[in-house]
């Protein structure tokens, strides 16, 4: 198959590739860009672990094909920290216990970080519903939700980059 | 931790606990949480070429033709195997040995037939994945259909297909254990309560699909396999004997691995097969399996059907069980596909006093994937057929369901306590977890509730789940491999610690807990303490994790190694102050003589093990220690789970509103952690009992096997846990340690299926198979309710009066046993 080339703003760096028209992003980050955080957990956009954020939208990448995002600004889990400090909700799920495998982590993470970045102070209804689109099968989410409750206090108190 | 200062045999003062019992954070989540960790579909290595397999698409057939050449065609095949091409690959192996076992042939690719839809047929291997994938589905095979059985009793008809022909049967085994007069039990009965409860086929779902990896460098003749598994160094032994390798030229590493629950304790085709080819071919070759392949051709978790008869006296003492179980073996059996079932006999008794017992257990060849361990392994069924039968029986004989089982239970002063089954439970206070959770959960004031919702057309319930457990996967002469660990310490010169252990994690945490455990016994931070797992070539040969056996045989393991360690540094530290070994006492970072002012620091003290200038005659240059535990018992973990549902009576929608679960695992090393397992378990277990099941139809194919239809608990579906913990540590290990990996899995099913079956009790119904969906539970309601109208019941039915009196509730009478 004839590749085509694609440019992507991944973690704030242009990257120009050559990929195949049918190439999804999830295999493009991976594979090309060897950007592995972000993780393949079905086949059928159901689990949540490829989310990725594309102009800032939480999108599944495993389901997009890389062609579609010419030119968008695509930030991974790899690219989430802020001024090289762990994001708020990175630093939360290291103290609350949010990850076990961590193999579904870094999806949970970006999806957690678009939700304060839209709602900073979500009900516990709203997060619930935010992360349903994203399985875990190791730790029930009681410890993410405590978490996600400590990540928004700490944006709140202004302790984001500690 | 008998962390109480005093001093241990050898003389050595104990250093108080400042580590063990902390919320410390997990050493782990720094490289999780920025996604820089590696898991095995995460590598890549030069030259490497990707594999994929044709599949069956059939549940039983006759290969009659396989035809390739469309496949060896396509530009970037490399090669294209079937069976015929894999002479000097062995077998998929099974561990278990066992009387009257049929045990088949388990070929790495279907040879003449195949046996369920999923099964390997051929694999490519090519430059890149989607050529792999794209010539998997060119290959042609011709089937000649056979019939399906799929259905354990019909496969056990006469005149059912037969799976293994030269087995002439469908059974694979049976099984019995009895003890004690089950005749005169039944005999001297005031009640006998009789129940069949299946507990349907699960899918493990870990979120990382399992991934194989294989270079061989014909040099060095070292085969290195990368594979997302539980057990690295049993993987190992048998990817050589399957290969045709000596051991020690094959090495496995399990790098970060994604979940297992027990689907990663297992030697897989594909784990023999893609070293092979990477062999043949002389080149890295890698397999991740699609969430696809995850469902059809990784093992599968339950199914059995379980025919269960208690006999009672009128006050509720239980005389005997009965228990005939036929499990579901799938077509072929995997590491320890038999083993399964026998553990739900062991641990059939619960934690009551059962003076006789009587179970007969039949394995079932079918036309479908092989069930083995997944998470509880044969103890999360047996705990669901004991407490649901007891469920049962208090709603028969008009109890309340929380004072029959207080009835039955063993006081503490019984511990050690010989189970009807054989096993020695090693301590517990069962009176004291039901006690707590009853408090916890408000059980008056949801009775209360639910007498006066009834009345008012609601049907809130209450479900309760007495548990013991069997952890600390266990003593060598109980389990197939080995139930030892093995456990190394080593202070290297600059007094950082490497721990090596075999007991390779996949989630649990063993580098942060093992660190705590390890700097407590030598006085130092849990930040120099590195804790090595996961590769053969570095860790002496261990068992793995699963059985929740991690830190009590594993860190057991490390601890006792570093005892070894400090016996050897107290000698030079005596030599170096001129004190006597057994005054030498282990401060924090320093080691002093008693009475004597002079004290060393660790880090010199270390230091001149390595120079080994100035030590004592015949001592030992280093400092290194490995000890193999071989624990004398398993330990027994319990608790007491409670929930709280509410029944929509219009469309069976069943919502959990409370979920309080007691838990005793003996002393806890870091808090969080084990509050991690206990929510990841409970919701595990709530997963059976409301959502999941794996369904084939009667063609054998798979009718939900995508993640999209299979219905893993989400985040917005379950309810939120309170948990508490009483701690009773265990004799059975130097810390008192008994293991949680899947406490909260076998609790939280009969948990929950009790409290909706106590819901709806006063409808009459008595029992509802799982998942509980609304469907089935509507329709039970709708039966219940259509033959109370066919045969109308006298007011004074068990389910109706205790409706009218409201429950007894029986805190007090908890609190008096206790
Ligand atoms: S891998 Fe994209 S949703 Fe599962
Ligand atoms: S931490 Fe393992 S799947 Fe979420």
């Amino acid at each position: 198959m004839k590749k085509e080339l694609i440019e992507l703003k991944v973690n704030g760096r242009m990257r120009e590739l050559a990929v195949a028209p049918s190439k999804v992003l999830l295999e493009v980050l991976r594979e090309d860009l060897q950007l592995t955080g972000s993780k393949r957990g079905c086949d059928d956009s159901s689990c949540g672990a490829c989310t990725v954020l594309v102009d800032g939208t939480p999108m599944l990448s495993c389901t997009l094909l890389a062609a579609s995002c010419q030119e968008q600004e695509i930030t991974t889990v790899e690219g989430i920290s802020e001024h090289g400090s762990l994001a708020a909700i990175q630093k939360a799920y290291g103290d609350r216990g949010g990850a076990q495998c961590g193999y579904c982590t870094p999806g949970f993470i970006i999806t957690v970080k678009h939700l304060l970045s839209v709602n900073p102070n979500p009900s516990d209804e709203e997060i619930r519903e935010a992360l349903s689109g994203n399985l875990c099968r190791c730790t029930g989410y009681s410890q993410m939700y405590e978490a996600i409750k400590a990540a928004i206090e700490a944006e709140q108190r202004g302790l984001a980059a500690l | 931790m008998a962390r109480n200062g005093k001093a241990n045999g050898k003389g050595n003062a104990k250093l108080a606990a400042v580590w063990v019992g902390k919320k410390l954070k997990r050493k782990e989540d720094p490289r999780l949480i920025q996604g820089t960790s590696h898991y095995t579909d995460d590598l890549k290595l030069p030259r490497m070429l990707f594999c994929a397999f044709t599949r069956s698409p059939m549940a039983h057939a006759e290969i009659r033709a396989i035809r390739t050449d469309a496949a060896r065609a396509l530009p970037g095949v490399v090669g294209v195997f079937t069976a015929h091409d894999l002479t000097g690959l062995g077998m998929v192996p099974c561990a278990i040995q066992m009387p009257g076992l049929n045990l088949p042939p388990h070929p790495v690719l279907a040879t003449e037939r195949v046996r369920y839809v999923g099964e390997p047929v051929a694999a490519v291997v090519a430059e890149n994945l989607y050529t792999a994938r794209d010539a998997a589905e060119a290959i042609e095979v011709d089937y000649e259909p056979l019939p399906v059985v799929v259905n354990m009793e019909k496969a056990l008809e006469k005149d059912s297909p037969v799976i293994h022909q030269q087995f002439r049967t469908n059974r694979a085994f049976t099984h019995a254990l009895k003890n004690g007069d089950i005749q005169s039990a039944f005999k001297k009965a005031d009640r006998v309560v009789k129940q069949r409860v299946i507990n349907q086929r699960l899918a493990p779902v870990a979120m990382e699909p399992r991934a194989v990896l294989g270079e061989y460098l014909p040099g060095e003749n070292r085969l290195t396999v990368w594979s997302a598994t539980q057990i690295p160094h049993l993987l190992r032994t048998q990817i050589s004997v399957m290969v045709g390798l000596p051991e020690t030229a094959v090495r496995v590493i399990a790098p970060e691995v994604g979940g297992g629950f027990g689907s990663k304790l297992n030697v897989y085709a594909e784990e023999g097969l893609v070293p092979w080819l990477a062999m043949k071919l002389g080149r890295p070759i890698k397999w991740a399996e699609t969430r696809r392949e995850n469902i059809t051709s990784t093992i599968h978790g339950r199914d059995t059907i379980n025919d269960l008869e208690l006999a009672l006296k009128k006050d509720g003492r239980i005389l005997g069980l009965r228990v005939r179980i036929l499990a579901d073996m799938g077509a072929y059996h995997q590491l320890l596909t038999p083993l399964i079932p026998q553990l739900t006999a062991l641990m059939q008794a619960g934690c009551y006093k059962i003076p006789a017992i009587d179970i007969e257990i039949q394995g079932v060849f079918t036309n479908k994937m092989s069930t083995d361990a997944y998470r509880g392994a044969g103890r999360p069924e047996a705990t669901y057929n004991i407490e649901r039968i007891m469920d049962v029986a208090a709603h028969e004989l008009g109890m309340d369901p929380v004072e029959l089982r207080i009835k039955n239970f063993p006081q503490a002063k019984e511990f050690p306590f010989t189970t009807v089954t054989g096993l020695v439970y090693d301590s517990a206070k069962y009176q004291e977890s039901i006690k707590r959770a009853l408090r916890l959960s408000g059980y008056d004031s949801l009775r209360r509730r639910q007498k006066s919702g009834w009345k008012n057309g609601k049907y809130y319930g209450v479900g309760v789940s007495t548990y013991v457990e069997i952890c600390a996967i266990g003593p060598s002469a109980a389990t197939p491999a080995g139930g030892w660990e093995s456990g190394t310490v080593r202070i290297e010169p600059t007094g950082k610690v490497t721990v090596l252990t075999g007991a390779s994690p996949h989630g649990q945490g063993q580098e942060t807990t093992f660190a705590q455990l390890i700097a407590d016994e030598l006085g130092i931070h849990p930040e120099d303490v590195n804790v090595v797992h996961g590769d053969t070539l570095a860790v002496p040969y261990g068992i793995g994790t699963f059985g929740s056996r991690a830190t009590a045989v594993g860190g057991t393991a490390a601890y006792l190694a570093t005892q070894k360690l400090k016996t050897k540094m107290a000698r030079l530290a005596a030599h170096l102050l001129g004190a006597k070994p057994a005054d030498i006492s282990f401060g924090r970072g320093r080691l002093s003589g008693k009475g004597s002012k002079k004290s060393i620091s660790f880090g010199e003290l270390v230091m001149a093990a390595y120079t080994a200038r100035n030590i004592p005659a015949g001592f030992e240059p280093g400092l290194e220690a490995t000890h193999f535990f071989e624990p004398s018992n398993f330990t027994f973990p319990f608790g007491a789970h409670i929930a709280s549902v509410e029944v929509d009576g219009e469309t069976g929608e069943v919502k959990i509103d409370k979920y309080v679960a007691v838990d005793d695992c003996g002393n806890v090393i870091n808090p969080m952690l084990v509050d991690g397992q206990i929510h990841g378990g409970i919701a595990q277990g709530m997963g059976q009992a409301m959502w999941e099941e794996l369904i084939y139809n009667e063609e054998g194919q798979i009718v939900n096997g995508t993640m999209m239809d299979y219905a893993l608990p989400k985040a917005h579906l379950l309810p939120e846990f309170t948990l508490d913990r009483t701690v009773t540590p265990t004799p059975v290990n130097p810390m008192g340690v008994k293991g949680v990996g899947e406490a909260g899995t076998i609790a939280s099913t009969p948990c929950v299926v009790n409290a909706v079956c106590d819901a709806l009790s006063v409808l009459g119904v008595k029992h509802i198979d799982m998942p509980l969906k609304p469907e089935r539970v509507w329709r039970a309601m709708q039966q219940a309710q259509a033959s109370a109208q066919l045969e109308p019941q006298p007011n004074d039915t068990p389910s109706s009066s205790r409706a009218k009196r409201g429950i007894s509730v029986s805190e007090k009478a908890a609190r008096s046993k206790a």
